[in-house]
Order: structure tokens, then C-alpha cells, then sequence
């Protein structure tokens, strides 16, 4: 956890914007489409990154969270008529609050059962999403979602939106990034590794777990946020707890607890499926191999594998030197 | 005249029908080591347990400094300066050397949203590589603690203890495990903090000379209670303990 690995982490967001920004130049209006479906998608496993993979708590709901974000910025920009921003920072805020609250039993109740009680919430939201009619449109949905005004100009159109989504992305990332690298950062990773150890040494776990799990749902609803305006029409079926185990994959896929790990993940989740499209109908099969080969190979997801690779082919031309003295 | 730090009262837990602790008492002035030694399973891990707030009490009192703190968690223990080592080694294996030392000590720094919107080391940097030098760990402080010898790991673990610079710290079996050499490095670090930092310490520990030759009083626990207290010489010389130690 050397100060450089994070500048890296750094200026590899910065670029990745930067390059993202241009990347659509001449991919048509799907191919948009994907690139940005990729970064909402990428929001959601950082959350999800935070939670389970640097705090170590297992939920099920990261899809369920999602969908409180979507519906809550559906509703409010075209029912109520509030602007996006409030409506993000909103749902923002919607997901914090629920988040908290499940993050109660997370203090009472360890690994599986925790996943136990996250599984009913996401069970629970979907069930509302569906049944709720007067409120969520139940399977017809909510249609016509408008796409966000920024600074007087319009993202109507996939490409401005898909810039839209690359700067607020962007900042997202960034917070984590200051958040993880940060004294609160230490000590969610202090709640993984050793909780009993961590509270003899003054760490305040049932604030930190709330905290982890609240940030982590939090970063859920700014993904459904984002991802009602994107698809502008939404239904319960992208929140089911199906989807919260697809983003669970993700979270593993990329490389859990590597701050650059959920876009990789999200990358696997989201675009490799569109790459092997050409396969006709065999291409989940080959996308579930792949993953499955994946994890076999590193169970540290994409980025424990880069890691891995990096530090073989440092050592090699230093290869002359000692290893730490050993003094024991 | 020298302040007591910590009053143990009465102390006992029952598991099911088994009395792990029966009835424990015994005082910490400042500045002492205190010693706790007894045959394996006669409770003082169960007693260092209900100390600190891992587990509850089923009766009896714990003072800090004459204020009842039975019952209270781990963490406000800790916030009063209480800090302790574990019998099996309790070090965050991903987090470098320095990382563990700097989360031993950031959250006596401030408050959650300064720690939040602060440094990122919590301004512990300074004080971390000090007390990795008084351990002698300089040429580790980056490296992973994980990768550590098992010594060394319960080097660090101790000097983990120290960071928050306590005003008690309790050592669960500091020598378990580690070699001779290590073992009087480790013994004359604890001496020297005791000397220096004016730090009170009470020790668990198997290791009948680094006892001896540590603590300026012994308590000897057996089957949960205490049969005996006093200075290393007088406990080695009362027939209790011998029977107990040696057998009938």
C-alpha cells in the first residue's frame, strides 16, 4: 500500500477519462451506448468494491440498491419535474439512508448470514418495484426519462450523455480513490482482515461497518442514476437479485479490493459479452468459461494477475539482490 | 506513593457450569509489570478476556484509575489507553509494517470527520518509524507484515500495543513461540519502555524465566483463582505454587 501504486491509480483514471471522452469517435450510437453502459455499471462495482471487497462484508443487494437509484431519479425528473442533479444527489442520499439500515444486522450477524439478509432486502425491493403500480409502473415500467441539462447544453444525444457519464464517472472514482487511500480507507481494510484485533486498537467497528456498507449502497444509487437516463426507460428486471450477483462476479472478476478493479470487472460483465456477440448463441457459455478459467487461474481477479505478472518481471532484472534480511 | 492503575475485583465467568474465572482480584500500580503465570486452562486469557471487554463478566468489578469500566467494549477500552496483544498473533498481514503501526495509533488522533478530511497518514508517519526504530524493524518498515518472520510479527504485534502510547498495555504470551535470540531482544524492549515511557504493563506468559526476570510482581493463577501473589523470589519459594507447578 505504498503511496506510488495510488498515484498510479491516479493518473490511470485521469487518462482512462481522457481517452474515454474521444473513444466513441465513429463507434455509432450503440457502440456509445455500450462504453457508457460500462461506466454506470463500473460506479456500481466500485460501490460494491468498497463493501465487500476492502471491508470485507458480503451483500446481495448491490442491484437492489441500484434500482432504489434508478426509480427514485426516474420518478423525480419526470414525475415530480426536479432536475437531474438534485434527483442524482437525491438518490445519492435515498441509498446512503437504506444502507445504513441494513448495514444494522451486518453488525450482528457475520459473513453467510449477512449475505442472508441482503438477499431478502433485494428480493423485497424487487418485489415492490413490481407490485407498487401507482408508484413504479409495475412491469410497464417508466419511460421517457430525460436526460440531464448541463450547463445549458443538452445530452440528448449518445455521445454528449456518454461525456456526461465519463466526467461524473470520473469524480466518483476519484472520491473512492481519496476515501480508500485515506485513515477511513485503513481501517475498512482493518475490518476485512481482523475485526476482534481492529477494535482492541480503538477502531469503532459497528461505525465503520455502517459507514462501508452505507458509501458502498451509496455508490449503487449514483449508478442507477446514471443509468436511468441512459437506457430512458426502465423496468424492475435490471434490479433482480440475479443482477446483484452478476455485479458480485464482477467485483471478483476485476480484482476485489484493487481500486481499478471494478472497471475491469465491469468491462468482463459488461462489454466482453458484446465482443463475442459474432458467436452467435453460444457466447454466455463462452463468457461464463472464460470467467470460471479466470478465477481458476487467479482467484485475485484480473488485477491480482497483472500484480502478479508486474512483480515477476521487476524482480527478475534485480534479480542479484538479497531478499529482506531476516533477523528471526 | 504510587497510584493503582487498574482494580480487578471479584472477577468471575461461568461457562455453562464451569467456572473458567473464580473469583479473581488483584491490583496494578503504575509503572509495574506485572506478571500472570498458571498452568494452561486455569483462565487468565478468559480473565485478560473480561478485562478489556471482549467478554462480559458474569460478576465482579474492573476500575481504570478507580472509574468502573466493567463491561465496556474493546474500542472504549482502547479510547481510555488500554491496549493489548492477543495469545495468537493478531497483525494485519496486507497492511506494510509502518500501515499497521500508523492504524494502531489513528484512532486516537482526532475525530472520524478530521481523520476523514486529514492527512493520510493521520500524521502518524513520525511516530510510526520511532517506534518501528525502538523495535528495530527499520529495514521492514515496507514490508508486507504477512511476509514477516514469526518473531518478528510478534515484535510488531507488541509495538502495535505501544502506538497510542497507552497507559496500560496487557501482553498475551509475548514470548510464545518466539526463539531465544528474539526473546531477549523482546524482553529488554518491554523493560525499556517500561523505563522510558513509564509504560504499566501486565504479562501473560508460559516462559517461567522471561517472567521471573521481567515483572516485578507475579500473580500465580490456578483453576481459575489466585493462589498466590508477590514478588518473583517469594513466589518461587511458596509450597503452593511449587505443588501446583510440580505436582503433588
Amino acid at each position: 500500500m505504498n503511496t506510488s501504486r495510488f498515484d498510479a491509480v491516479f493518473a490511470t483514471l485521469v487518462l482512462g477519462a481522457v481517452i474515454l471522452w474521444f473513444a466513441p469517435a465513429g463507434m455509432g450510437r450503440y457502440g456509445t451506448y455500450v462504453l457508457s453502459l460500462w461506466l454506470v455499471t463500473a460506479v456500481a462495482v466500485m460501490g460494491l468494491n468498497l463493501t465487500l471487497g476492502i471491508a470485507g462484508l458480503k451483500s446481495l443487494a448491490q442491484a437492489a440498491f441500484m434500482g432504489i437509484g434508478a426509480y427514485a431519479t426516474a420518478l423525480l425528473t419526470t414525475k415530480a419535474g426536479i432536475g437531474w442533479f438534485p434527483a442524482f444527489a437525491i438518490s445519492g442520499v435515498l441509498c446512503f439512508a437504506a444502507g445504513l439500515l441494513l448495514g444494522f444486522p451486518a453488525l450482528r450477524v457475520k459473513a453467510h448470514y449477512l449475505a442472508f439478509v441482503t438477499l431478502a432486502f433485494s428480493t423485497l425491493v424487487w418485489l415492490v418495484l413490481r407490485n407498487e403500480q401507482w408508484l413504479t409502473g409495475g412491469v410497464f415500467g417508466i419511460s421517457n426519462i430525460p436526460r440531464p441539462v448541463v450547463f445549458g447544453v443538452k445530452t440528448d444525444n449518445a455521445l454528449p450523455f456518454h461525456r456526461f457519464v465519463v466526467v461524473v464517472t470520473l469524480v466518483l472514482a476519484l472520491i473512492l480513490w481519496w476515501l480508500v487511500r485515506s485513515p477511513w480507507g485503513r481501517a475498512f481494510l482493518a475490518l476485512r482482515e481482523n475485526p476482534v484485533r481492529a477494535a482492541s486498537l480503538g477502531v469503532n467497528i459497528r461505525a465503520y461497518t455502517l459507514l462501508a456498507f452505507a458509501i458502498g449502497s451509496a455508490y449503487a444509487g449514483f449508478a442507477g442514476a446514471l443509468y436511468a437516463p441512459l437506457v430512458e426507460f426502465i423496468d424492475p428486471s435490471p434490479f433482480q437479485l440475479s443482477a446483484s450477483f452478476f455485479l458480485l462476479l464482477m467485483v471478483v472478476a476485476g480484482g476485489s479490493g484493487y481500486q481499478l478493479g471494478p472497471f475491469v470487472g465491469a468491462l468482463l460483465g459488461v462489454v466482453l459479452p458484446e465482443w463475442l456477440r459474432f458467436t452467435g448463441g453460444i457466447y454466455l457459455i463462452i463468457f461464463a468459461a472464460i470467467v470460471i478459467g479466470l478465477l481458476i487461474a487467479c482467484p485475485q481477479g484480473v488485477l491480482g494477475l497483472l500484480e502478479r505478472g508486474w512483480t515477476a518481471v521487476r524482480r527478475r532484472p534485480l534479480g542479484s539482490n538479497p531478499p529482506a534480511k531476516e533477523t528471526a | 506513593m504510587m497510584a493503582t492503575v487498574l482494580e480487578v475485583e471479584g472477577v468471575r465467568k461461568h461457562f455453562g457450569g464451569i467456572s473458567a474465572v473464580d473469583g479473581v482480584s488483584f491490583t496494578v500500580e503504575e509503572g509495574e509489570i506485572l506478571g500472570i503465570i498458571g498452568p494452561n486452562g486455569c483462565g487468565k486469557s478468559t480473565l485478560f478476556n473480561c478485562i478489556l471487554g471482549q467478554l462480559a463478566p458474569t460478576a465482579g468489578r474492573v476500575r481504570l484509575d478507580g472509574m468502573d469500566v466493567t463491561g465496556m467494549k474493546p474500542e472504549q477500552m482502547n479510547s481510555l489507553g488500554v491496549s493489548r496483544t492477543f495469545q495468537l498473533l493478531q497483525v494485519f498481514p496486507e497492511l506494510s509494517v509502518r500501515e499497521n503501526l500508523i492504524l494502531a495509533g489513528q484512532e486516537h488522533r482526532g475525530t472520524m470527520l478530521s481523520r476523514l478530511f486529514g492527512a493520510r497518514d493521520a500524521g502518524l508517519t513520525a511516530a510510526a518509524d520511532h517506534m518501528i526504530g525502538f523495535f528495530r524493524l527499520q529495514h521492514l518498515s515496507d514490508v508486507r507484515a504477512g511476509g514477516l518472520s514469526y518473531g518478528q510479527q510478534k515484535l510488531l504485534d507488541a509495538a502495535m500495543a505501544f502506538m497510542a502510547g497507552p497507559r496500560l498495555v496487557l501482553l498475551d504470551e509475548p514470548a510464545g513461540g518466539v526463539n531465544l535470540t528474539m526473546l531477549g531482544d523482546l524482553k529488554e524492549r518491554l523493560k525499556a519502555m517500561n523505563a522510558e515511557a513509564g509504560a504499566t504493563f501486565v504479562v501473560i506468559e508460559h516462559n517461567m524465566d522471561f517472567v521471573m526476570s521481567l515483572c516485578n510482581r507475579v500473580v500465580v493463577m490456578a483453576e481459575g483463582k489466585v493462589l498466590a501473589v508477590g514478588t518473583p523470589a517469594e513466589v518461587r519459594a511458596n509450597p503452593a505454587v511449587i505443588e501446583a507447578y510440580l505436582g503433588h
